[in-house]
């Protein structure tokens, strides 16, 4: 055994193939997930772009849209950040390059089957985690690979502390292994068919502690991983403050599992359930916004870089979505507000406001970042299109979410507007009718941040052909080189 | 709830919040002075100052946790723990509905003693009525009342379960089922077209004669028990009538013979409970009439 790697490395030489098969498809699917989405989008506004045809029908691409860019997109975002940052922050390469491959490939697969299943029909009919349970076993399996590629590399890390973004990665691969498996849990019929293994009420709660979970682990503490290694990467600042990622890292995942029931106020959920639902979402805001802080103070003294560097931009703006929504997803939460924004268009909104405005953008931002040191190459091909993608995502989730708040609380008041006889003034169909012109500019606001992700995949192409004779250390073409 | 399951509720609950508590006061102060003090700790090129938590968040966290535990002893929240208020969504709800009951219970009292061809006659009943009906019926009958696939339109006169006051009142007050079972086996495929064909040669339409011709014995035998010898179907049953060329789930050959070969379970659920006997008298008056008017234009 004497290849290079198994010397004790005082310069580690990582796997960079996972990381960059990971960060180029969180491109692509990000094109095909959005892409879903603004055809539901269209057909909201014009029902007649169903087709009558019942694969591309509202009712079973919407869990394609969602499980693409939840899963797909964002999980390859945090598949490709993770399997970097603790290599990168551990010294250390990845334990097993079989089991990385074996983990890309596999969750390709997951995604193929889901994009295949779900159209046709195949559904739990539990959101957010709509496929059969020959899939959920794929997935418990690819995870399990996860888990082990990422534990195994933490074991082998250098340094005897863990940085905070692999406490927040870590958080969100064991949590997301639990919620996965308790929520599948289901009885097969068939191959294509199963049973949940709960009913009724305890289902519901169920499936929204996964839910809101998956909103909490997989979108949240995943993310906030990215967030504290690229904002200090791309600032190059040292993160505000230890103390505060230490508080807002227990306070947020031990919180965070308790919020589930206020998607489920005033429903058969007992009260008692319903109140520590709102209670701890509300004590969630503090360490939600622990993140926030310690992301936007990282960038103290470097103010001045977010003139020029884009990605920068990309990075701090979706620090300010996600402050944004961790404040109105504590107040919709309350019950009082929740009784005028349940079942509206208010919750896709906010709902949006975390996908597209944090989710989606610190993700880009950290792929910008990421892509060129995949590619060997000093930068992107092209600074100003990197601009441009910013512009076209910051406006294009503004407009997204603010014609959802509009129709979210004009359904609201509509559907409690009463008479003098105190009939209801409205009926439903009518606030269908008002909620069109939301739709549109829903539709035109999801399409613009669709677009951008083609400037991206564009900006991205061209980065991986243009020649580079500047060589860094993370030059991959030289790691490669090491490697043979 | 056991008092196992409550305790272990308020066991879980007060670990947690002790335990946040816990973490947030003793990481308040930091050992280390001086603006640029790092941890010393350095991964990848990141360093991290050890800055004290902003007083600001430190203070909304702390209000957080506060308000959260007033919530807990105010409301239902702690197991089996009521809460000092009492409060519980149903009570709430009852209490809503109580002064909903004061304001307009009047309102509709007014015409309870109005016979229900009188109150179709009033206006303002009728339109009380109408805002009803968009909020409870428009769903399945549609806006203007004139129904689809498999919902009755109420405007042509036609009553599968008759269209008398006290009729259409029962009908909302207790629902209604409208079962046809399902023919195909007993009648065989040529059995079944056979038998749809003489259906539909009962409104007038043109069908293959000989056909409907084997259809009507077997129509005698299988379906005149529920639609009556003549096909003029039977209120009782919410049988429809066959003769008039009204086709509450398609008049089409194919779904004629849909009808016959796998049966139909047409269900109206009860109001029994959705609305109060006022406002279903008020509902059957503007029901009444839709069919009264459109015959009166006709």
């Amino acid at each position: 055994m004497n290849h290079p790697l198994n010397h004790p490395l005082e310069h580690p030489v990582y796997n960079y193939k996972v990381v960059r098969q990971f960060a180029v498809m969180t491109v692509i699917w990000g094109i095909v997930g959005m892409g879903v989405g603004v055809l539901i989008a269209a057909q909201l506004v014009w029902p007649v772009l169903n087709f009558e045809t019942p694969w591309l029908t509202f009712s079973r691409i919407r869990p394609l849209h969602t499980n693409a860019v939840i899963f797909a997109f964002g999980g390859s975002a945090l598949f490709a950040s993770s399997l970097y940052v603790v290599q990168r922050t551990c010294q250390a390469r990845l334990i097993s390059d079989s089991l990385a491959a074996f983990v890309f490939w596999g969750w390709q697969l997951v995604i193929l089957l889901s994009a295949i299943s779900l159209p046709l029909g195949y559904t739990t009919s539990k959101e957010y985690a709509e496929m059969e349970w020959p899939i959920d076993i794929l997935i418990t399996i690819v995870w399990v690979a996860y888990a082990a590629l990422f534990f195994g590399t933490i074991t082998k890390r250098k340094s005897s502390h863990i940085y905070v973004a692999n406490w927040f990665f870590a958080a969100f691969i064991l949590t997301v292994a639990v919620l996965h498996v308790v929520n599948s849990a289901a009885l097969p019929v068939s191959f294509t068919k199963s049973y949940s293994a709960y009913a009724g009420t305890t289902d519901a709660m169920i499936q929204w502690w996964y839910a809101h979970n998956a909103v909490g682990f997989f979108l949240t503490a995943g993310f906030l991983g990215i967030m504290y290694y690229f904002v200090p990467k791309q600032a190059e600042r040292p993160v505000y403050s230890y103390r505060l990622s230490i508080v807002h890292f227990w306070a947020l995942i031990s919180i965070y599992i308790w919020a589930g029931p206020h998607h489920l106020h005033y429903t058969a959920l007992p009260d008692w359930a319903q109140s520590l639902g709102m209670v701890m979402s509300l004590i969630l805001l503090a360490p939600s916004w622990g993140g926030m802080i310690n992301g936007m103070m990282t960038l103290s003294g470097a103010w001045h870089k977010l003139r020029t560097d884009p990605i920068l931009r990309f990075l701090v703006v979706s620090l300010s979505f996600y402050g944004m929504s961790t404040f109105e997803g504590p107040m919709m939460a309350i019950k009082t507000v929740n009784s005028l924004s349940h079942y509206t268009d208010w919750t896709i909104g906010h709902v949006h406001s975390g996908a597209l405005g944090w989710v989606a953008m610190v993700s880009i931002g950290a792929m910008y970042h990421l892509l060129p040191i995949m590619f060997g190459k000093q930068k992107m091909y092209s600074t100003s299109l990197i601009n441009v993608h910013f512009w076209m995502s910051t406006i294009g989730t503004v407009l997204y979410i603010s014609s959802m708040w509009v129709n979210g609380i004009l359904q609201g008041l509509m559907w409690r507007a009463y008479n003098t006889d105190g009939t209801l003034t409205y009926s439903f169909v009518e606030s269908v009718e008002a909620s069109y012109p939301g739709y549109l500019v829903r539709l035109i606001g999801g399409g613009m941040f669709f677009a951008g992700m083609l400037v991206m995949a564009y900006n991205m192409w061209q980065t991986s052909r243009i020649t580079s004779n500047e060589s860094g250390e993370d030059n991959v073409a030289s790691a490669e080189a090491q490697v043979a | 709830m056991s008092s196992f399951w409550s305790l272990w509720i308020i066991v879980l609950t007060t670990i947690m919040l002790i335990g946040i508590v816990w973490i947030l006061f003793s990481n308040r102060k930091t050992k280390n002075t001086g603006p640029d003090a790092t941890t010393g700790h350095i991964y990848d090129g990141i360093e991290e100052y050890d800055n004290p938590l902003p007083a600001w968040w430190f203070y909304l966290f702390v209000i957080s946790i506060v308000y959260g535990i007033g919530y807990l002893i105010a409301y239902p929240g702690m197991g089996n723990f009521k809460g000092v208020l009492n409060w519980t969504q149903v009570n709430q709800w009852e209490k809503q509905i109580e002064q909903a009951e004061q304001k307009y219970g009047a309102i509709f009292a007014q015409y309870r003693d109005m016979p229900v061809a009188q109150l179709a006659q009033d206006a303002k009943a009728l339109k009380m009525g109408q805002r009803m009906f968009a909020n409870n019926c428009a769903q399945c009958h549609g806006g203007d009342a004139r129904g689809s696939y498999g919902f009755p339109n109420l405007t042509d006169g036609e009553w599968l379960f008759g269209g008398t006051p006290e009729q259409i009142k029962t009908s909302i007050v207790q629902g209604r089922s409208g079962l046809m079972p399902a023919w195909g086996t007993p009648l065989g495929d040529a059995g079944v077209i056979n038998v749809s064909n003489y259906v539909l040669s009962l409104s007038g339409r043109d069908v293959d004669s000989a056909s409907a011709e084997a259809g009507k014995e077997k129509f005698a035998m299988f379906c005149a028990g529920c639609h009556g010898a003549e096909g003029t179907g039977n209120i009782a049953f919410g049988a429809p009538d066959l003769t008039n060329n009204i086709w509450l789930y398609g008049g089409s050959p194919g779904l004629v013979q849909r009808t016959v070969r796998s049966g139909r379970n047409g269900q109206m659920p009860s109001h029994k409970n959705i609305l109060s006997e006022d406002k279903i008298h008020l509902l059957t008056a503007y029901i009444y009439s839709l069919s009264e008017t459109t015959q009166a234009q006709e």
